[in-house]
């Protein structure tokens, strides 16, 4: 059973590098860069998940039986849009921050707002 | 018509965002807004007609039954949760254009009304459907939403605020996302009833195990549970008056019934006893938060982050009520859905009216209120006293309920930690009565209230006395609710 | 830089697990669209930070016990890749199986994504609607600041010659590509999506090239708006077009005579309002972060 799953150990690796990162970090923009690598690591394990051994890619073509299942695909497409969109909007915040503070250091974040 | 209902409910308000992006002056998108709001509220009142008369509703979306396609699903649980968030989505924007005048700048109002709109429709949208996924991507149209009014707040902290509520919720719905691959992965559907139907085989399953963990902590960030309720003060606090009154009144909510859905539908009552003392878990951090949070409301000197930590105190309570385990338990939880919405609705919405005319809500300004602002500072005087729990208001019922739950199970320690908590409530409500009727004003009389902003308000603090005094409604829905989902009713 | 090496071993990943339409996607988003909001992003916010870390050892444990958790849920799973995973023969069985006669068309993801969960998709269209609206409302310029002033244009690669040569062949290419990805979803990789970034990375090309001022008088920021929100009403509109022909939200059997070309008009409808909307969007969001760089850099 062990040698079967060590492909989602991997991930799950990676998928935990990048939540140590969000809550580590003190940069804003690498925090960001965290959840990231946070969330596409959860689409490489939904992934993992759809593929089927000996299976080509889902769609229709001549002389192939055995298809990858495509529902994961689906999915994960929405969660990369969904990804990216959460990204945009954070960075428009991390911008805004910068402007109105002048770091986007969290811990110079806070010290500014105690001296105002 | 009356047969697309449940997806009118959404796609109203959907599709009414982008036709507000086109229409570029803030007066006409405003108008335009209440006009969806209002559909949205009919709609919804209808909906619990039908789902009274004819049981539950399902819709196939694309003509593809479930679970091949997504099903949008109404029974009495969400009929209940739609009504209150299309309810308080209606009253809020009818005094929205008045509270963000001096919020928000001009050229940006008209954007206020889209995001607005689009959070109503994520909302709405996470209480019909039946499709666990679908869950997932409206769950992030409001959130998103959500970051982006939050961060009009003219203090900077509000950017802040709205990215820290970025992380955490971004990070609460990437747990939500592990949990439905797990399920996924172990029956091969998204469908929730499906799921109900193939988790009992797998109950011994780790993996369902950890599904469940996940889709639990996940939503436990988004409800603001102690102790993972650390971004909602600031949020609360520093963003648009308005956004903070629509959101302490839905958003929160939403999550609850995400949690009982998951809970109660999805997995099953056993299910979590079975694997975790969850219910056990609920009780000592739904009271915990009840004491942590009280204290620290005590404390502050900004009304809204008083408030706004109430609210994780009565999120506390209602997380009790699941934890008592019992169907008046769960009862009693469902009716403070609705009368926590009411409470901080007239709550917030009033202190909307203090910021409009003193630019903060700070507690200086409270001096000499119950004179100068007669009518708000009256309004506050009923929330609070619902907050209390006073008979003759909608948060005496709740307590009741709950206390009466907690009166089967013999749980005498539990009702006297419930009256604690009230009594902590009586503290910081009485600070700013104390303040606001015994306390000469400083400075020059800023006036009223602006009628369009006292008439909701007035009609969210009227409810918490009528609905405290006719119960009928609430208390009808949410028994049929509990008993519905404890395996009784329909 | 290692985002973008990151998203195309992304790429390369999902490629291997045959999931080529994802591939295609974080191809798009993860080595396109997401190093160039960083780049923006980090113009304004500054290259370097203070490597300061906070309660290590507390977030240690937290990811510990999380990715332990994890590795517990794994257990009992089946097998990578086996066959009878309860993931392959149930809803998705049904998918491979009847898509080709019901829907008619040879990409089943597009099958899935743009027919039998058409609704998320939809919520999908109204994310990215959502992100620009809130981007829109962010980085706006209010009053005070003023648009980019033609002086700008001094800022542009103009003497990247280079560069401006090959990008005018090369823009024209993207914008032919961008369409035939568009219309080609249903037979090969590809889509709305996937459509709407190639587009948009081809407007973005050239407003690094020949400049904000020039892109913006090209395509003007009042027609992005209203293209982002005429997307979303084209593919909410499609289900409403199925309610007057009688049947539920984004049914399309009844768009023509014979299903299976009514399935075939829906889905080009839809995807056509993803990818105008996607289009839309990512240019203005792009529009949105170098105005507010290159306006505060002007107030500096």
């Amino acid at each position: 059973m062990l040698p079967e799953l060590y492909n989602y150990w991997v991930v799950i690796v990676l998928m935990m590098i990048g939540f140590y990162i969000v809550i580590v970090q003190g940069n804003l923009i690498k925090k960001l860069i965290g959840l990231n690598i946070f969330q596409t690591s959860v689409f490489i394990f939904y992934i993992s998940v759809g593929k089927v051994e000996g299976g080509s890619a889902p769609i229709l073509a001549e002389g192939v039986s055995v298809y990858s299942n495509p529902l994961p695909h689906v999915l994960i497409l929405t969660a990369i849009v969904v990804g990216i969109a959460t990204m945009a909007l954070a960075l428009a915040l991390v911008v805004r921050i910068k402007n109105a503070y002048g770091t986007v250091e969290e811990e110079e974040l806070q010290e500014r707002d105690l001296r105002c | 018509m009356l047969s697309h209902l449940p997806i009118l409910q959404v796609i109203v308000p959907l599709l009414a965002a982008p036709a507000c992006l086109l229409l570029d002056r803030a007066r006409a998108a405003w108008l335009f807004a209440c006009m969806a709001s209002f559909i949205s509220v009919v709609i919804s009142g209808l909906l619990v007609f039908q789902v009274h008369q004819f049981g539950v509703l399902s819709y196939s979306l694309g003509g593809w039954d479930a679970p091949w396609g997504i099903e949008y699903r109404i029974d009495v649980l969400s009929a209940y949760v739609l009504l209150i968030v299309s309810g308080i989505g209606a009253l809020m924007i009818l005094a929205a254009d008045t509270a963000i005048r001096t919020e928000i700048p001009s050229e940006r109002q008209p954007l206020f009304y889209v995001l607005y709109l689009l959070c109503l429709a994520g909302l709405l949208g996470i209480v019909a459907t039946g499709d666990i996924f679908n869950v997932f991507v409206f769950l992030e149209i409001s959130s998103l939403a959500t970051y982006a009014l939050i961060a009009q707040g003219r203090d900077r902290r509000a950017l802040w605020a709205a990215y820290q509520y970025l992380i955490v919720g971004t990070i609460g719905a990437t747990f939500i996302l592990i949990g439905i691959g797990f399920l996924y992965s172990l029956t091969g559907t998204l469908n929730m009833q499906d799921l109900a139907n193939r988790l009992p085989a797998l109950e011994s399953s780790a993996t369902a195990f950890t599904a469940f963990a996940f889709l639990m902590v996940g939503v436990c960030l988004k409800l603001a549970l102690f102790p993972l309720h650390l971004w909602l003060p600031n949020a609360y606090a520093y963003a648009p008056s308005i956004v903070t009154a629509f959101l302490a009144a839905t958003a929160t909510k939403v999550a609850v019934y995400l949690l009982i859905r998951f809970h109660f539908s999805v997995f099953g009552v056993g299910f979590a006893a079975s694997v975790l003392p969850l219910h056990s878990i609920f009780l000592v951090l739904g009271l915990v938060g009840v004491f942590v949070a009280s204290l620290v409301a005590i404390q502050q000197p900004n009304v809204k982050r008083l408030f706004a930590y109430s609210s994780v105190a009565q999120i506390g309570y209602m997380i009790i009520g699941i934890g008592i385990g019992t169907v008046t338990g769960l009862q009693a939880t469902l009716l403070h859905l609705f009368n926590h919405a009411l409470m901080k609705g007239a709550l917030f919405l009033a202190l909307a009216a203090i910021v409009f005319r003193f630019g903060s809500a700070d507690i200086r300004h409270f001096a000499g209120l119950g004179q100068r602002m007669p009518w708000t500072m009256a309004i506050i005087v009923i929330g609070g006293l619902s907050l209390i729990g006073v008979p003759g208001t909608v948060g005496f019922i709740s307590k009741w309920y709950l206390v009466l739950a907690a009166f089967e199970r013999d749980w005498w320690l539990l009702i006297i930690a419930v009256l604690l908590g009230s009594l902590l409530a009586v503290i910081y409500i009485w600070r700013l009565i104390e303040v606001a009727y015994f306390r000469e004003g400083e400075g020059e009389p800023r006036g009223e209230a602006p009628l369009s902003l006292l008439i909701p308000t007035a009609i969210l603090a009227l409810a918490n006395i009528y609905f405290g005094i006719d119960t009928r409604l609430p208390v009808y829905l949410s028994d049929s609710a509990a008993q519905m989902l404890f395996g009784g009713g329909p | 830089m290692l985002a973008g090496i990151y998203g195309l071993l992304s790429a390369s990943f999902f490629v291997s697990m045959d999931a080529v339409d994802v591939a295609f996607t974080e191809a798009a988003v993860g080595a396109g669209v997401f190093p160039l909001l960083m780049l923006t992003a980090l113009t304004v916010a500054g290259r370097y930070e203070q490597t300061v870390h906070r309660r290590p050892r507390a977030a240690f444990f937290l990811v510990l016990v999380t990715g332990a958790l994890m590795i517990v849920g794994t257990l009992d799973m089946p097998a990578f890749g086996s066959l009878d995973a309860p993931a392959h023969t149930h809803v998705a069985a049904r998918y491979i199986e009847l898509s080709p006669t019901e829907i008619g068309i040879p990409n089943m993801v597009t099958s899935v994504l743009a027919d039998y969960r058409a609704f998320d998709t939809l919520g999908e269209v109204v994310v990215v609607f959502t992100a620009v609206v809130g981007v829109l409302i962010m980085l706006t310029p209010g009053e005070q600041r003023q648009q980019p002033s033609p002086a700008n244009a001094v800022e542009t690669m103009r003497s990247h010659m280079i560069l401006r040569v090959v990008s005018k062949m090369l823009i024209p290419l993207m914008l032919l590509f961008a369409l035939y990805v568009q219309f080609h979803g249903e037979y090969g990789p590809g889509g709305g999506f996937q459509a709407g970034v190639i587009f948009a990375a081809a407007i973005i090309l050239y407003a690094m090239l020949f400049g904000l001022v020039k892109a913006q008088a090209a395509i003007k920021p009042s027609i992005l708006r209203l293209l982002a929100a005429f997307g979303v009403l084209l593919y909410g509109g499609v289900g409403v077009v199925s309610f007057l022909t009688g049947v539920n939200y984004l049914d399309y059997s009844r768009l023509a005579t014979d299903p299976v070309v009514g399935r075939h008009i829906g889905i080009f409808s839809i995807e056509l309002g993803v990818g105008i909307t996607v289009a839309a969007a990512m240019i203005l969001i792009f529009y949105a972060f170098a105005g507010y760089a290159t306006g505060r850099a002007e107030a500096e």
